[in-house]
């Protein structure tokens, strides 16, 4: 209602969804948090060039200090630095295995909703079938199998990296499958569609043009809250040993770590701990806010 | 000090040249426990002292109840279904070895009159046969009198198959006769230096004939004593709640004079580690608690407490750190890791050196695992006896750096030492286990120091130590560069420890990767060694033999050895417990005391 009749003629489609955007205050916090922890991991271990496995016996758990902004570990390695070098991984495994998720899962939704008859069948057979998949013993498996020759081509940790991402996008693009046949069923009988139809849009441009955008918005939370998933279950690998080396300070790992320490050094598992639910929280407000914003039907 | 050497000096004192103190006194410069140089001289014939009993009570009875709390309860209560520990030591507050072992791994009678040994003509010339004489004053809990014939009826029950007894490994191959009323003869198929396993320790625990002989074979399971033990012990049985709780009273026609001093036992069963350090260590509701695989600062914590202190109990078992000595990452007849190929880096001995040089041992044991893992250079370790002398330890980069230097190994542009176009680029795995991630950081960064670049790969427990074949990351298949885990010592003597090294062990996919030689080293010296001990029946000589073999492993850096690993109890601060690395921890339970 604020906003005046002439300039919405003006603005185009990018412009109005950033202004809607930024009506939404949290989401708008959240992409400041998330840009500044992302500027963070990418730029800090510039700045910050304490070595992440330099072994301190005479400095074991020590608290924060200016020598050790985020304290320091049992064997005395210097948190900061760990925790910069290990945000990138998190937050790359995060964001590159919610990507794979999404995608698969909006291809497959999208295929189911838009056919009919064996196909749509065939598709949520196989989503089924992926959701009543015993996933511990498949990941071992998909590991065993793979983690040698892929370890081979791309060398080990870009090898370890490709393979987490794919095992956990992998696992979690059902839910977002369904999601988007749902939204796929109704949408492809509301009047726009079919008038787009009527008008000879072809089944690709109905799809893209009309259904998809208007589908979007469960999508985008679902995806935020794989981030946050991810981010975990790349821990959860670790912690079986088949995730990256234990050495490589990812925040699920360096949390696991500090577990047994929480009553003498709780700063050990804070940082990384608040890290991740910062992460996770922009990410959802973000998700949050798209969703507001991208949706036509609401007025803002 | 060489073999020849030590029989020198137990010649002198036979002779009378040099007098037992002496001798002791020798044996101790050269890091030789008092009771194992007795040992000696024991074995080569020399009388010696029986062992001072630590027990101070001077009446039977009169003390109290004793409650010790097992975080995994007793299920059964006949020695010879025991599965695991906490059942034979259920068992073993009212039943009774011929001998037991203590923490030195002498072997001490409890229902033999004395141990049999070549002087007192209990072991034959050839090794083949031992003869065990009785006391004559042990009666069972009933009253009836304890004679050979029941010792022969334990022979004949787990001997028998059809009783499915888990102790049948100790007696299927031997024969047990009775030679009169308290004389038993065992005679063995070869010659055993190592002869003490049937009705000894927890796996010699006697059960009465005239209540289980009509349960022998396959109704084995039905007897009722099962569940209500009738022995010799300390402890008469009062009553069992299986996993929970079992209770003895006093035994007032006990065997050994002014034994036992407490009124009662109670077993308590269940929780888990760290309650129950606690309840010891912290609260003092128990007096003793068994197997706290809790890491050291949190005991140390607990122990603060004030009630109770921790009982840190040696024994053989170590962690180590094994080099392959085959290559695991090609392929030889369709076979990673096969006998035919040779690791590329590992065969170099400057690399092994410099490895050897580069783990911080002492930072392992006082960061990482403090009282429960001693840093050290041998791979037995205990009993004491076995313990090589002739072997150090040492952290230093510098003589690392050096020692690959002059063997060729220069730095690349990013560091990392490469020789004939192979760089010092290793995998290092071992079982998802905190402490050992710890290890592995710790080795890591020592080896970056010189060149090495370690990755580091963590299996889980649950796949690294199974014996399913089919998966490439179990232990035995050692399908990367160096691993790291704990091999358990389960007897007092290192025979079958040491068949880890010998070359027909070597663990293949002839095997199915069951053989117990890791590594894939081989030595014609070690296994000549391994052969002579194996059929020595003079303690001394088969000793020397066991250090030579030691010395060959360490020297030659087909591993290295870490921590040595414990047994940890916790103990009320004033009871006194005789404890053993060896046996049950009931082993001597009749001289289990508490100071006023």
């Amino acid at each position: 209602m604020v906003a005046p009749v002439r300039r919405a003629a003006t603005v185009s489609l990018t412009q109005d969804i950033w202004r809607r955007f930024k009506r939404h205050r949290l989401a708008l916090f959240g992409a400041v948090i998330l840009l500044v922890i992302i500027a963070g991991v990418a730029i800090g271990p510039w700045l910050w060039t304490v070595p992440i496995n330099e072994i301190d016996f005479n400095a074991r758990l020590k608290p924060p200090s200016w020598q050790h902004p985020f304290g320091t570990d049992d064997l005395g390695q210097d948190l900061f630095s760990r925790m910069l070098y290990g945000g990138r991984i998190s937050i790359a495994v995060g964001l590159a295995a919610m990507t794979i998720a999404i995608v698969v899962g909006t291809i497959i939704g999208a295929i189911a909703g838009m056919s009919r008859g064996l196909v749509d069948t065939f598709l949520m057979w196989l989503t089924d079938l992926f959701l009543s998949l015993p996933q511990l013993p498949l990941l071992l498996l998909i590991i065993y199998l793979f983690r040698d020759s892929l370890k081979k081509i791309v060398g080990a940790e870009t090898g370890v990296f490709i393979m987490i991402v794919v095992v956990i996008g992998g696992f979690r693009w059902m839910p977002v499958a369904r999601l988007v046949r749902a939204q796929f069923l109704s949408l492809r009988e509301k009047e726009f569609v079919e008038a787009a139809r009527a008008l000879g849009a072809s089944r690709l441009r109905q799809v893209a043009r009309h259904i998809l955008p208007n589908a979007l918005g469960p999508v985008i939370v679902a995806g935020t809250i794989d981030v946050a998933a991810a981010i975990i279950a790349e821990s959860t690998l670790s912690f079986l040993g088949l995730g990256f080396p234990p050495d490589i300070p990812t925040w699920g790992r360096v949390l696991f770590d500090a577990k047994d320490y929480l009553d003498t050094s709780p700063y050990w598992a804070l940082f990384p701990g608040t890290l991740i639910f910062l992460t996770v929280l922009s990410i959802n407000y973000i998700g949050d806010g798209l969703r507001d914003a991208l949706d036509p039907r609401r007025v803002l | 000090m060489t073999e020849r050497e030590l029989r020198g000096l137990i010649e002198a004192v036979r002779k009378g040249s040099i007098t037992r103190r002496q001798f002791v006194g020798t044996m101790l410069g050269v890091g030789i426990a008092a009771p194992i140089a007795g040992q000696l001289l024991m074995h080569a014939g020399i009388a010696q002292a029986q062992p001072a009993s630590t027990y101070k009570g001077t009446k039977r009875g009169g003390g109290g109840a004793l409650k010790v709390l097992w975080w995994q309860g007793a299920t059964l209560l006949n020695p010879h279904f025991a599965t695991g520990t906490k059942d034979q030591d259920g068992s073993r507050i009212f039943y009774e070895p011929l001998a037991g072992w203590d923490t030195e791994g002498n072997l001490i009678p409890v229902l033999a009159a004395e141990t049999p040994t070549p002087a007192n003509g209990g072991v034959s010339r050839d090794g083949k046969s031992i003869t065990w004489k009785l006391k004559r004053d042990v009666q069972w809990h009933d009253g009836k009198p304890f004679t050979s014939a029941d010792v022969v009826f334990n022979w004949e029950y787990a001997a028998d198959p059809a009783t499915s007894a888990v102790t049948i490994g100790s007696y299927k191959d031997v024969v047990a006769t009775a030679v009169d009323a308290y004389t038993v003869r065992v005679d063995y198929k070869k010659a055993s230096p190592f002869w003490a396993d049937p009705f000894v320790g927890t796996r010699g625990m006697l059960i009465p004939k005239h209540l289980f002989e009509a349960y022998k074979g396959a109704k084995s399971r039905d007897a009722p004593n099962n569940l209500k033990p009738v022995g010799t012990g300390p402890y008469k049985f009062d009553s069992f709640t299986p996993g929970d709780m079992v209770r003895g009273t006093l035994n007032a026609n006990y065997h050994m004079p002014n034994r036992p001093f407490f009124d009662t036992i109670e077993m308590k069963g269940g929780g888990d580690a760290v309650s129950a350090a606690r309840a010891v260590l912290q609260t003092g509701e128990f007096d003793y608690a068994w197997n706290l695989q809790v890491e050291d600062e949190i005991l140390a914590k607990l122990e603060q407490g004030g009630k109770g202190r921790v009982v840190i109990i040696p024994g053989g078992d170590i962690e180590f750190i094994q080099f392959n000595f085959t290559d695991p990452w090609n392929e030889v007849d369709g076979e990673r890791a096969s006998i035919k190929s040779k690791h590329p880096l590992f065969t170099d001995p400057a690399v092994r050196e410099a490895m050897n040089l580069l783990i911080d041992r002492d930072s392992v044991q006082k960061f990482i695992y403090g009282r429960t893992g001693i840093a050290t250079a041998n791979f037995v370790n205990n009993p004491p006896k076995y313990r090589s002398p002739n072997n150090k330890f040492e952290f230093n980069v510098d003589k690392a750096n050096q020692v690959l230097e002059t063997a060729g190994w220069k730095k690349g542009s990013d560091g990392i030492r490469e020789k004939g176009g192979k760089k010092l680029k290793v995998v290092y795995q071992t079982s998802v286990n905190q402490p050992r991630q710890k290890a592995q950081a710790i080795v890591k960064q020592a080896a970056q120091k010189a060149g090495i670049d370690i990755e580091l790969k963590t299996v889980t427990a649950s796949v690294f130590f199974s014996s399913d074949f089919a998966n490439p990351d179990v232990y035995t298949k050692l399908f990367c560069d160096m691993q790291m885990y704990t091999t358990t010592m389960t007897q007092p003597d290192p025979e079958i420890f040491m068949n880890q090294y010998v070359s027909w062990e070597i663990s293949s996919k002839a095997n199915k990767w069951q053989g117990r030689n890791v590594t894939r080293w081989t030595s014609d010296e070690y296994d000549k060694a391994y052969r002579d001990a194996e059929g020595e029946l003079d303690p001394v000589k088969r000793t020397a033999l066991f250090i030579k073999m030691n010395d060959l492993v360490i020297q030659n850096r087909v591993i290295v050895p870490l921590v040595s690993r414990p047994r940890v109890r916790a103990s009320n601060l004033k009871l006194k417990v005789p404890e053993s690395g060896w046996d049950s921890d009931f082993w001597a339970l009749q001289d289990w005391y508490r100071d006023a």
